[in-house]
C-alpha cells in the first residue's frame, strides 16, 4: 500500500473557467463526482421534503385547522413521501455508496463508470419530473397541480376515473425513470464488488460497507423491477385500455398493493442496510475495536436480504386476506426480528470493552442504536396481525417507520456525513457544531416522533387532513407539531456546518480518525485515480497492520 | 367495557397513554385500549402479552447499551494505547440467536391463537347481517333481511354474551378503498371494489361508538366519519320498525319537495314513497333519524341543513354533492322539506 500521489499539473486545476469546471461536473463519470452530486441532490430534495412535512405538520397542529386546503394537504404528504423515499434517501445511500465503495476496496472506479452517469442523471431527470407536477400537472391552463394520491397510490384511486388530468402521470413517469437509474446503479455496485476488488481482499476480507451494498445492491434489483413493471401496468391502465388495476373492468385493487408492496417492503432494507452499512465503519473506529463477530454480520445481513422479500404482506393485514395468508405474513415479519436483534448485539459487543470517543459521527450511530431497537419493537407489535388490525394505517405506523426511517437510518447518515466529510471535502467540520446539531435533532425527533405514537393507539388514521375536537389528540399533536422546528434547526446547523467547513474547515490530512480502511490511505479529497498504486491487502483491516506490525490481524482472522 | 379489568390495564398502560382513566371515560372515544366487543377485546388481551414481551426486550437490551455508552467511554485518564481487541464469540453469537428465536416462536404462536380465533369464527344463526358499501366520502348501510337501507349512521344490537347477536358487516365499495375502523368495536378491515370482505363485532354495551375512515379515499377521506349506535335490543327493533316505513307524507307536496324533485337531488337521492330514487348519495328517507349529515362532519340542524345544501363545499371541500345554486329562500324550502323525512 502506498500513500504517495502523482503530481497534478497545478495549471490544469485552478486556471479554468468556472463554466469549464461545472461542464466537467456534468459530463464527469469519476465515481466520487457522481457520488457528489447524488448527494448534493439529495440534500436538495431533503429540504423540499421538510418543508412538505412543515406544512402538514402546522395544518394538523390543533382540530378543524385551516392552514391549507384538504387538497393541498393530500399533495403534501403524496410529494413529502415520494420525495423522501425515491429523490432522497435513495440517491444519498447511492452517493455514498458510488464514492465509498471502489476506495474500500482499492479500486480506481465503478465497474461501469458511463452506466454509472447514466444512473445519476435518470435519477436527477425522475426527481425534475416529478416537482414539473407543480407547474404542468393539470395541462396547460390551470395553475398545476402535484399528484394526490399518495405515496404507495392504491389502485383504483390511480384510475382515469379517480385521477383525471396528468398529475398521477407524472408520478408515474418519475418513479418509472428514476426505478431504471436505480437498477443501473445495483448493477454497476454488483459488479463493482465481484470483480474490482484489490489483490489480497477476498470476499471474507471485504470492509463491511461493500458487503452490505452488495447485499443492497441485490434487493434493489429484485423489489425496484416489480414497481417499474408495475407503474408500466399502470400506464396501459390509463392510456391504453388496460384493465389491471380497473376494478370498473374488473381489475384487482389488490394485485396493485401486492406489486407495490413487494417492492415497498424490501424498500426499506435497502435503505436501512447501507444505514447499518455506517453504523458497521464508525462505531469500531471510535470505540477503538475491531467489529464483533464479523462472519456473523454478513451472514446476518444475507439472512435479512432474504426474508426481507417474502413479507411485503405484512403492509396488507387489513385488506382481507386469509387467517393461513395472514398468519404466514406474521411468521416471516417476526423471524426478520431475530437477524437484525443480532446485528444490534454485535453493535453492542463491538463497543463492549472499547474506549469510547463521542465525536459527532458516534452520537449519531449511538442513538441510532437506541432508537432503531425501539423502532424494531414497535415493528414487532405491527407484525402481530390482529395488533396491526388497531394500529395499521394509523398515527402509530406513522411514527414507527419514522423512527426507522429517521431515527435509524437519517441518524446514521448524518453520522456517515461528518465522518466522511473530510475524505470528501479535505476538510474538518466544526466539531461543536455538529454537537449542536445532534443535540437539536435529537430533541425535536423524540418530541415529534415518539409523541406521535400516541395518537395513533386513540384511533387516529392517518392522512387526514383535519380531525374532530374531543378525540384526545389535540395535546399530542401539538407537541409533534413542536418538534418539527427543533428538526428543522438542526439540519439547518448541519448545512450550514458543511458549508462554512468546505472552505473554511481545518485542513484534514489522510487519516483524521485513525481509521483502519483503504480510503484513509489515499489523499483527502483523492485524487482522480484514487490510488497511485492499487494496494494490497492480508486482512479487513489493512491500515490497523500497517499501524501496529508487531500485532497484526491478519494473525487472528 | 368490565370496569375492574379496564382499570387495572389502565394502570399498566399509564406509561403509554399517559395516565389511567376512570372506568367510564376512556381517554378517548376511539381508544384502541378500550374495547367493547370481543374481537377487541382478543386484540386487547393480545396487545397486553406483546407490550409485556417488548417491554421487558427493550429494558433488558437499552440497560446493555446505556451500561457499555457509560462505562466504555473514552476518559481523559486513558493513555493512547488501543484497547485489547476481540474480534467475535461463537458462544455469545448462539445465544443471542437462540434466545430471540424462541421469543419469536412464543410471539409468533400467541399471535396465530388469536388470528384464528377472530378469522375462523362460526356465526349463530341469530346473528345480523348489515352490508356497508363505501362511498367517496360516506358509508351507506343496507339490512337484507330488514330491508332496511341507511346512511352514515349504522344501528346494531348489543350482543349479550348468554344470547349472542353478533353483527356480520359484508364489506364492498362503490368506487375506490376505504377502511371500516371502528378501534372499541374491533380491529380495520379494508372495503375495496371487487374485492368482498367481512368482518364481526358483539359490543358487550350500548352506546355511540366513533371511528372513521382509515385507508385513504379521495380529497374528502378526513370526513368520513363512522357512527355506531349499540342500542338494546327493544331499541334497536323499533328503530328498524321506524326505517321500514315510507317516507313521511305531507298531505299536500310542499314547496320544498317540488324544488327537491324537479332539481339534480333525486339522480342520487332516494326517499322512500316519492320519485326520489337516486343511489349515488345517501338515502335520506329517514334524514332525520340521524343526528349527522355529511358523514358525520356536521350535526343535523336545520342551519347545516340549508347551509349544506346551498354550498356543500363550505362544510366539505371537495365532496362529491354539487351546489345546486339554489337562492337561500329555495334552500330553506328544500330544509324545511328535508325536516319532514322523520
Amino acid at each position: 500500500m502506498t500513500t504517495e500521489s502523482i503530481a497534478w499539473p497545478r495549471s490544469a486545476v485552478e486556471s479554468r473557467p468556472l463554466v469549464q469546471r461545472l461542464h466537467e461536473w456534468v459530463i464527469t463519470v469519476d465515481h466520487k463526482r457522481l457520488g457528489i452530486l447524488y448527494i448534493v441532490y439529495a440534500l436538495l430534495f431533503l429540504m423540499i421534503g421538510g418543508v412538505e412535512a412543515t406544512i402538514m405538520r402546522i395544518q394538523l397542529i390543533r382540530p378543524h385547522n385551516d392552514f391549507v386546503s384538504p387538497q393541498v394537504f393530500n399533495r403534501m404528504f403524496t410529494m413529502h413521501g415520494t420525495t423522501m423515499i425515491f429523490f432522497v434517501a435513495m440517491p444519498v445511500l447511492f452517493g455514498f455508496a458510488n464514492y465509498l465503495i471502489p476506495l474500500m476496496i482499492g479500486a480506481r472506479d465503478m465497474a461501469f463508470p458511463r452506466l454509472n452517469a447514466f444512473s445519476f442523471w435518470m435519477t436527477a431527470f425522475g426527481g425534475l419530473l416529478l416537482y414539473f407536477s407543480f407547474v404542468g400537472g393539470d395541462g396547460l391552463y390551470g395553475a398545476g397541480s402535484a399528484p394526490d394520491v399518495g405515496w404507495f397510490a392504491y389502485a383504483p384511486l390511480t384510475s382515469q376515473t379517480f385521477s383525471p388530468g396528468h398529475s398521477t402521470d407524472f408520478w408515474i413517469l418519475s418513479l418509472l425513470v428514476s426505478g431504471f437509474g436505480s437498477i443501473g446503479t445495483a448493477i454497476n455496485i454488483i459488479a463493482t464488488v465481484l470483480c474490482m476488488r484489490c489483490r489480497g481482499m477476498t470476499l471474507g476480507k471485504m470492509p463491511l460497507l461493500p458487503w452490505l451494498n452488495l447485499v443492497m445492491a441485490g434487493l434493489v434489483i429484485m423489489a425496484v423491477s416489480p414497481l417499474t413493471a408495475a407503474q408500466l401496468m399502470l400506464l396501459v391502465d390509463r392510456y391504453l385500455g388496460g384493465h389491471f388495476f380497473d376494478t370498473q373492468a374488473g381489475g384487482s385493487a389488490v394485485i396493485w398493493m401486492h406489486f407495490f408492496w413487494v417492492f415497498g417492503h424490501p424498500e426499506v432494507y435497502v435503505l436501512v442496510i447501507p444505514a447499518f452499512a455506517f453504523a458497521s465503519e464508525i462505531i469500531p473506529v471510535f470505540s477503538r475495536k475491531a467489529i464483533f463477530g464479523y462472519p456473523v454480520m454478513v451472514a446476518a445481513t444475507i439472512c435479512i436480504g432474504f426474508i426481507g422479500m417474502s413479507v411485503w404482506a405484512h403492509h396488507m393485514f387489513t385488506v382481507g386476506m386469509s387467517s393461513a395468508a395472514n398468519t404466514f405474513f406474521v411468521l416471516s415479519t417476526m423471524a426478520i426480528a431475530v437477524p437484525t436483534g443480532i446485528k444490534i448485539f454485535n453493535w453492542l459487543a463491538t463497543m463492549w470493552g472499547g474506549q469510547i470517543d463521542f465525536k459527532a459521527p458516534m452520537l449519531f450511530c449511538v442513538a441510532f442504536l437506541f432508537q432503531f431497537l425501539i423502532a424494531g419493537l414497535t415493528g414487532i407489535m405491527l407484525g402481530s396481525a390482529p395488533f396491526n388490525w388497531q394500529l395499521g394505517n394509523s398515527y402509530f405506523v406513522i411514527a414507527h417507520f419514522h423512527y426507522v426511517i429517521v431515527g435509524g437510518i437519517l441518524f446514521t447518515l448524518f453520522g456517515a456525513f461528518y465522518y466522511w466529510f473530510p475524505k470528501m471535502s479535505g476538510r474538518m467540520y466544526s466539531e461543536p457544531l455538529g454537537k449542536l446539531h445532534f443535540w437539536l435533532f435529537l430533541v425535536g425527533f423524540h418530541l415529534t416522533f415518539d409523541f406521535m405514537h400516541i395518537p395513533g393507539i386513540l384511533g387516529m388514521p392517518r392522512r387526514i387532513y383535519t380531525y374532530e375536537p374531543g378525540r384526545g389528540w389535540d395535546v399530542w399533536n401539538l407537541i409533534v407539531t413542536v418538534g418539527v422546528f427543533f428538526q428543522a434547526a438542526g439540519v439547518l446547523v448541519f448545512v450550514g456546518n458543511l458549508i462554512w467547513s468546505s472552505f473554511r474547515g481545518e485542513l484534514a490530512g489522510n487519516d483524521p480518525w485513525d481509521a483502519w480502511t483503504l480510503e484513509w490511505s489515499t489523499p483527502s479529497p483523492p485524487p482522480p485515480y484514487n490510488f497511485a498504486a492499487i494496494p494490497e491487502v492480508k486482512s479487513r483491516r489493512p491500515l490497523w497492520d500497517l499501524k501496529h506490525p508487531e500485532d497484526p490481524d491478519w494473525q487472528y482472522e | 367495557m368490565g370496569g375492574v379489568r379496564y382499570f387495572r390495564c389502565g394502570a399498566v398502560f399509564a406509561a403509554v397513554t399517559a395516565s389511567a382513566a376512570p372506568a367510564h371515560s376512556p381517554l378517548s372515544p376511539t381508544n384502541i385500549f378500550a374495547p367493547v366487543s370481543t374481537p377487541a377485546q382478543s386484540i386487547f388481551d393480545l396487545s397486553l402479552f406483546v407490550l409485556t414481551v417488548t417491554a421487558s426486550i427493550f429494558l433488558v437490551v437499552f440497560s446493555l447499551l446505556a451500561y457499555a455508552v457509560v462505562k466504555f467511554r473514552r476518559r481523559s485518564s486513558d493513555d493512547r494505547r488501543e484497547p485489547a481487541q476481540v474480534y467475535g464469540s461463537t458462544q455469545v453469537e448462539l445465544a443471542w440467536t437462540v434466545i430471540p428465536v424462541l421469543i419469536v416462536v412464543v410471539l409468533f404462536l400467541a399471535t396465530a391463537r388469536v388470528i384464528a380465533s377472530i378469522q375462523n369464527v362460526e356465526q349463530p344463526a341469530t346473528a345480523l347481517n348489515v352490508t356497508v358499501i363505501g362511498h367517496q366520502y360516506w358509508w351507506e348501510y343496507r339490512y337484507p333481511s330488514q330491508k332496511v337501507v341507511t346512511a352514515n349512521e349504522l344501528h346494531i344490537p348489543v350482543s349479550d354474551p348468554a344470547h349472542p347477536i353478533p353483527t356480520v358487516l359484508t364489506l364492498l365499495s362503490a368506487d375506490t378503498d376505504h377502511s371500516f375502523w371502528v378501534p372499541r368495536l374491533g380491529g380495520k378491515t379494508d372495503l375495496i371494489p371487487n374485492h368482498p370482505n367481512s368482518m364481526w363485532m358483539d359490543p358487550h354495551e350500548t352506546g355511540l361508538y366513533l371511528g372513521q375512515c382509515a385507508q385513504y379515499c379521495g380529497t374528502q377521506h378526513a370526513k368520513m366519519l363512522l357512527r355506531v349506535y349499540v342500542d338494546s335490543r327493544e331499541d334497536f327493533n323499533r328503530w328498524i320498525q321506524e326505517q321500514q316505513q315510507p317516507a313521511h307524507s305531507a298531505e299536500q307536496v310542499s314547496e320544498g319537495q317540488r324544488i327537491f324533485e324537479q332539481t339534480a337531488c333525486v339522480s342520487c337521492h332516494t326517499v322512500a314513497g316519492t320519485p326520489a330514487n337516486g343511489t349515488n348519495g345517501p338515502d335520506l328517507t329517514h334524514l332525520m333519524s340521524r343526528q349527522t349529515i355529511a358523514a358525520g362532519a356536521a350535526s343535523n340542524t336545520l342551519e347545516n341543513l340549508m347551509a349544506w345544501i346551498s354550498n356543500p363545499a363550505v362544510i366539505k371541500p371537495g365532496c362529491k354533492m354539487p351546489s345546486m345554486g339554489l337562492s337561500a329562500p329555495q334552500a330553506a324550502a328544500v330544509a324545511a322539506y328535508l325536516e319532514t323525512l322523520r
